[in-house]
């Protein structure tokens, strides 16, 4: 990770001069294979266009991209969350305590399940703060300071319940996971609303400007003055809150909290949605719309082979070159 | 004066304050508990921690050139099926079996990281799920048994001199990995090229060649490890070796050796992988003691917790050079 040379310009200039299929593949690999995805599961997998195999696939893939989106941006800096999926767990284990009424009493059971909602929530966004603190206050690596949170989270959220599988059955709160508006999952739109949100923020808003600058070049950003510490502190906030709404989908889809089990291998899934998608890993270009195809991608590839009978092992070494390929390519367009 | 001062001063509390700590955690067991010192406990906790040992050594060779290596967890998981599926052949083959499985994912990742040109990061990502997934594909999705007969499992559970056979293994590799690293002309290489990529290739260093060979290494010592889990737990296990990673990268940085490359020790990583490891055991044994009762998940709380310490002691310290420097 030692050569983050960011300070490559904007690709524009170069693209003029001869459009040809490479820079084209390059640009737009990520729809292009999505499409092909599409295709080839519409010619092949039987049942494919039905409603029922798009709920699937959305469900699948909804916890994934939320964290991914924090991800894009964390990444966007130049830097790298690994305690997501932590936070995740976090978020997963103190919902379930706090509408159960097992923090403290409750007055009534909707207070409980509003609360349930909010705390963990807030909870994972102040240990992402707690992130965003190391890494500009102590100048601590990003790998290295959300790997404290990595191993120490899953371990907070573990003493919490005790290792122990909290099983739940309230309708009320478990809409975030299970409901359903117009037909569609409530957590696929609550992804859409929120992969929306931060591809307009990231476009058009100063913060979203400030990130990309601070990813391009760190020195020049703080230079002309952005607030550099703040926006880091805020990126890595934002990759805690929405890790602590995905833990609440993850529990609430499974009527259980396992803090053993929500959000392992988490960290790992959003990054390479992210890689995949063609946000740059070392900083100064991201796209959340990308992040989106991406790990649309790789969930497609995983139904596809899934679906066509090949075992799931199998699909883990098919991600594996999906991620080298997206990644490779991303390299032969720069260079 | 004052820059080559303060230079000595982090590498020396760097090298030295993990010791020191270390030091520190064996009297308070030695003083609070009885048979804290006793030979079972500590050859059984020798037993058991050899295979993070291995995996944090070839760990920590990565880090000094100043990359990273994910896919030391999975690798070890698909040594050990390897090791597992070759061990009714007798010992050797099984031995042979899992350092070729690691040797084989740690030359991949030479390959994608440098005629790929990918980070280090992404590309050992992208093998850590590769290696899982051939691990499970091999092992059919459960674990495999090892033959009892051939002897294989003397790897893990055996003794040699009264000292286990892991732990010889281990003390082995840390003492070839500190030759190497302080007296060959390789080892000085691999510092160089962790400190400065560039200026080492232009002084005519074959760079290339060093970077393919530590993630070989860290493969195959991940693959090693791989076949101690097998021989210890009497089966293949594909899915374990989830976070060793991070562990292993947890025991290096304990150890002082800096992310950024350049700087690094094989000695303090023994110890930051034994600081790490004796954290469980004097958490069991507190526990003994009935004072108080804290669940094993306290483990990882309290291992995140020293981790941020030290990186923090770190962060100052470097800072502080930095500063002198500037």
């Amino acid at each position: 990770m030692a050569d983050t040379a960011t300070t490559h310009p904007p690709a524009p200039a170069r693209s003029t001069a001869r459009p040809d299929l490479r820079m084209f593949l390059t640009r737009h690999g990520a729809w292009v294979a999505l499409a092909l995805l599409v295709l080839f599961n519409l010619a092949v997998t039987p049942n494919f266009a039905t409603w029922q195999t798009l709920n699937v696939n959305l469900t699948q893939v909804c916890a994934i991209v939320i964290v991914a989106v924090g991800m894009t941006l964390v990444i966007a800096t130049g830097g790298i969350d690994l305690s997501v999926g932590s936070l995740m767990a976090i978020a997963g284990a103190l919902a379930p305590l706090i509408f159960m009424g097992k923090l403290f009493p409750l007055p009534h059971l909707y207070v409980g399940i509003a609360l349930a909602f909010v705390v963990p929530v807030l909870v994972a966004g102040a240990f992402g703060w707690f992130n965003g603190f190391l890494i500009t206050r102590l100048r601590i690596q990003p790998i290295i300071a959300t790997l404290v949170l990595f191993i120490a989270g899953r371990g907070i959220a573990q003493v919490m319940t005790n290792g122990n599988l909290q099983v739940f059955k309230v309708p009320e709160f478990q809409y975030i996971g299970l409901g359903r508006l117009f037909g569609v999952p409530f957590q696929a739109l609550l992804m859409l609303v929120i992969v929306l949100a931060a591809a307009w923020m990231l476009r058009r808003t100063v913060f979203g400007r400030q990130i990309l600058a601070v990813g391009g070049n760190e020195r020049a950003a703080r230079l002309s003055g952005i607030p550099v510490v703040s926006v880091k502190r805020r990126v890595y906030l934002i990759s805690g809150l929405l890790s602590g709404i995905a833990g609440l989908i993850v529990i609430a889809r499974n009527s259980a909290a396992d803090a053993n089990l929500v959000g392992l291998g988490m960290e790992l899934d959003a990054i390479a949605a992210v890689a995949v998608g063609g946000t740059l890993l070392t900083g100064g270009r991201a796209t959340i719309i990308g992040t989106l195809v991406g790990a649309l991608i790789i969930q497609l590839v995983r139904y596809t082979l899934l679906a066509n009978g090949v075992p799931d092992a199998a699909a883990l070494i098919a991600k594996a070159a999906i991620i080298v390929l997206a990644v490779w390519l991303q390299r032969q367009a720069r260079s | 004066m004052g820059r080559l001062d303060t230079a000595r001063l982090v590498r020396a509390i760097g090298r030295y304050g993990v010791l020191l700590a270390l030091v520190v955690l064996i009297l308070f067991g030695w003083l609070r508990y009885e048979n804290f010192l006793g030979s079972y406990n500590v050859l059984s906790v020798l037993r058991y921690n050899s295979m993070f040992a291995l995996v944090a050594l070839g760990m920590c060779f990565v880090i000094i050139t100043g990359g990273i290596d994910l896919s030391v967890g999975s690798t070890a998981a698909l040594g050990s099926v390897v090791a597992a599926l070759l061990s009714p052949y007798g010992v050797l083959p099984g031995l042979l079996g899992g350092l070729a499985a690691g040797f084989a994912v740690g030359a991949i990742n030479a390959f994608v990281i440098i005629r790929l040109n990918i980070l280090p990061f992404i590309a050992t990502l992208a093998t850590m799920l590769a290696a899982s997934g051939c691990a499970l594909l091999l092992a059919n999705n459960q674990s495999v048994s090892v033959s009892y007969e051939s002897g294989f499992t003397e790897l893990g559970q055996g003794d040699f001199l009264g000292f286990p056979i892991p732990a010889w293994i281990g003390l082995v590799a840390y003492l070839a990995g500190s030759l190497v690293l302080n007296l060959t002309a390789f080892g000085r290489t691999v510092l160089a090229v962790g400190g400065n990529e560039d200026a080492t290739r232009l002084m005519g260093l074959p760079t290339t060649r060093v970077k393919a060979a530590v993630y070989i290494l860290s493969g195959a010592l991940a693959g090693l490890a791989g076949v101690i889990l097998a021989a210890q737990f009497g089966a293949g296990q594909p899915i374990e070796g989830v976070g060793w990673e991070l562990f292993a990268i947890a025991s290096v940085v304990v150890g002082g050796t800096l992310l950024t490359g350049g700087v690094g020790s094989v000695g303090s990583t023994l110890a930051g992988v034994l600081l790490l490891g004796l954290i469980f055991n004097i958490l069991n044994f507190e526990n003994g003691l009935g004072w108080i009762s804290l669940s094993a998940y306290w483990q990882s709380v309290i291992r995140g917790a020293l981790l941020l310490v030290v990186v923090a002691i770190q962060a100052r310290l470097v800072a502080r050079s930095d500063d002198v420097h500037a």
